[in-house]
């Protein structure tokens, strides 16, 4: 056998090498999923400050809990059984403006949660998932418009046209 | 799992205060408006977090979006938007310009609507913006600068109408899921660029191709790194239209940041989410393109006409490649009151993904009745054309005006909503607005 002594370096040094890619990859197998997950956007528990978007209102001077007329000021959802839920787990990724501006039954809403859950990355949802979409059914529900609605005529604001000299 | 690390402002100034500075509340924008823009962006989010600890770490990877979109009882000010457009979602931001804004012949930048799938880009470099041109049917990878590409080819300006697939989805029944535009999610700028196909062109096209598709810089909503937001693309035919553009100047200006800039691309008549905006590379290729949004439901309608409320399974829904023929009365705003005896002078802009529109006609009798409206030549085509009529009124009493484009192809738009689809796109019935004759 004829070694040749100044390779041996070399020949540790990829032995070296391959040892440190083993470690790394074996942590990543065994932790791996957990780290990305900590980098994940989670539900935010309610009693906790966070940035919310949508939540409106003026930070932290408006009461964060304010409801009037039904309606939960700071994020304009319907102030009813289930809220809490849905507002900690919907705000922690997106606008409450994409709940108030659509209405499905509770088959269409959970076609949604599945369809963020597929592709979003929106977590498994658990115990809260019938709470949410309970509130979500009975509160943001379809009405029935027929083919096309009238204009809504009180919600027009009327004013005088000026048509200055004609 | 480890603890989540909940880190408060003042610790993380502590630590750090020019970082901490740029982490929170240092939005790049638009060189030009950078200054104003930061300044309101800082002011605002810091008054929203006044007094409050933020959860720092959980929200970073999603990215915190300008806090001033936070406030639903304050002006609403988006970045580079006037104030005026309607917010219908502020993560991601999607907005829409209310008819009576739309009247200018061009719409400015500050009132282009807006349709953001996830969060765009900050600190856009623009001096090393690159776009590279891949794909299987490429005959090279190339990239180009944005010096070069406005270098190297033609560059073109034209006018061209963006309007979102799903706009006038609102008043579908049943309801669609979605950003519930009304009529607001269109407008028509001079965009002015290179013609893609210059440049598909210098990168070598294989015979073999079948549809160009876009990647941009605008990071998910989730904050899951490198996660592809909204892949769109149109078909190679389309692609090699003189009108079709990759474009870094939007009325002689930069592309507003929620718009798309530095670069994006724009093609008139297709649904402008192919039009992809914070452009970074193109793909060519050797079948329909299958990004995120362009498979299962996404921007597509039954291919065979349905009842309301069908579902649809995927393989029997076809990629919408054709926006409807569509106008709107841009002025008088609705509910206008004018006195017995007095003519109403209407404006209004129409467009089509055919050749031209040909003719708009106005109602005011609930569509017994059409009268026409002198209409305006466009100077090229996907451009919207501008319309006007005198309408005098037989009587005191509420009124509806409600206008008709046809086009070129001899459509017309329906006066009740057109076929029912489950995502709600393509609403082009008649634009109404009230008016009381006293």
């Amino acid at each position: 056998m004829n070694y040749r002594n100044d390779l041996l370096p070399a020949l540790l040094g990829i032995l070296n090498f391959a040892l440190v890619v083993i470690v790394i990859a074996l942590f990543y197998l065994l932790f791996g999923n957990n780290l990305v997950e900590t980098y994940r956007n989670q539900p935010v528990p309610m009693e906790r400050q966070a940035y919310r978007p949508g939540s409106g209102g003026n930070g932290g001077e408006v009461d964060q809990d304010k409801v009037v007329d039904g309606i939960h000021v700071q994020t304009g959802l319907i102030y009813a059984e289930g809220f809490d839920i849905v507002r900690g787990t919907c705000t922690a990724c997106h606008s409450a403006k994409l709940v108030t501006q659509n209405r499905a039954t509770r088959e269409g809403w959970e076609e949604m949660i599945r369809w963020m859950q597929a592709s979003q990355g929106l977590w498994d949802l658990g115990a809260n998932e019938p709470a949410i979409l309970n509130y979500l059914a009975a509160n943001y529900a379809p009405k029935d418009i027929g083919r096309r609605a009238s204009l809504d005529v009180e919600a027009i604001e009327w004013y005088v046209l000026d048509m200055g000299s004609e | 799992m480890p603890d989540k690390k909940v880190t408060g402002l003042h610790e993380l100034y502590e630590k750090d205060p020019i970082k901490a500075d740029k982490q929170l509340w240092g939005r790049t924008s638009d060189p030009v408006t950078r200054r104003g823009f930061l300044q309101k962006g800082a002011l605002t989010a810091l008054s929203l977090a006044l007094g409050s600890t933020m959860v720092f770490a959980e929200h970073f990877p999603a990215g915190m979006i300008p806090a001033g979109l936070a406030y639903s009882d304050l002006p609403f000010s988006l970045p580079g938007k006037r104030a005026g457009l309607v917010v219908l979602n502020d993560k991601p931001i999607n907005a829409e310009t209310p008819p009576h804004l739309l009247n200018d012949p061009l719409t400015p930048n500050d009132l282009f609507f807006v349709r953001n799938n996830g969060i765009p880009p900050e600190n856009v470099d623009v001096a090393n913006w690159t776009i590279t041109i891949e794909g299987e049917s490429a005959n090279q990878k190339k990239s180009y600068t944005l010096a070069e590409l406005k270098a190297k080819f033609e560059n073109v300006t034209y006018n061209l109408t963006l309007e979102c697939g799903g706009n006038g989805r609102s008043e579908f029944n049943p309801p669609a899921k979605g950003n519930q535009w009304s009529t607001g999610a269109v407008g028509c700028a001079a965009w002015t660029g290179v013609r893609l196909k210059d440049v598909l062109k210098d990168v070598g096209v294989k015979s073999n191709a079948v549809y160009v598709a876009y990647y941009g810089k605008d990071t998910h909503l989730s904050g899951e790194a490198g996660k592809v937001v909204i892949s769109r693309g149109v078909p190679i035919s389309k692609a090699m239209e003189d009108e079709s553009l990759i474009a870094w100047a939007m009325n002689g200006k930069d592309i507003p940041v929620l718009n798309g800039y530095p670069l994006r691309l724009v093609f008139g008549g297709f649904p402008a989410s192919c039009s992809g905006k914070w452009l970074s590379k193109i793909v060519i290729r050797d079948q329909v393109h299958d990004g995120p949004k362009m498979t299962g439901q996404s921007y597509r309608v039954p291919c065979k006409p349905v009842a309301p409320g069908t579902k649809v399974p995927n393989d029997e829904m076809c990629i919408i490649e054709k926006m409807p023929v569509k106008s709107l009365i841009t002025f008088p705003k609705t509910g206008a009151t004018i006195k017995k005896g007095s003519q109403l002078p209407i404006q209004g802009k129409a467009w089509t993904s055919a050749a031209s529109i040909e003719t708009v006609d106005y109602s005011i009798d609930f569509g017994s009745t059409w009268k026409s409206c002198s209409l305006e030549v466009a100077e090229n085509r996907y451009s919207w054309q501008p319309f006007s009529a005198k309408i005098s009124f037989p009587e005191v009493g509420y009124y509806e005006v409600w206008v008709r484009a046809t086009d070129a192809e001899g459509k017309a738009q329906p006066m009740l909503l057109p076929g029912w689809n489950p995502r709600g796109y393509l609403n082009n019935a008649c634009h109404r607005i009230a008016i009381k004759v006293s």
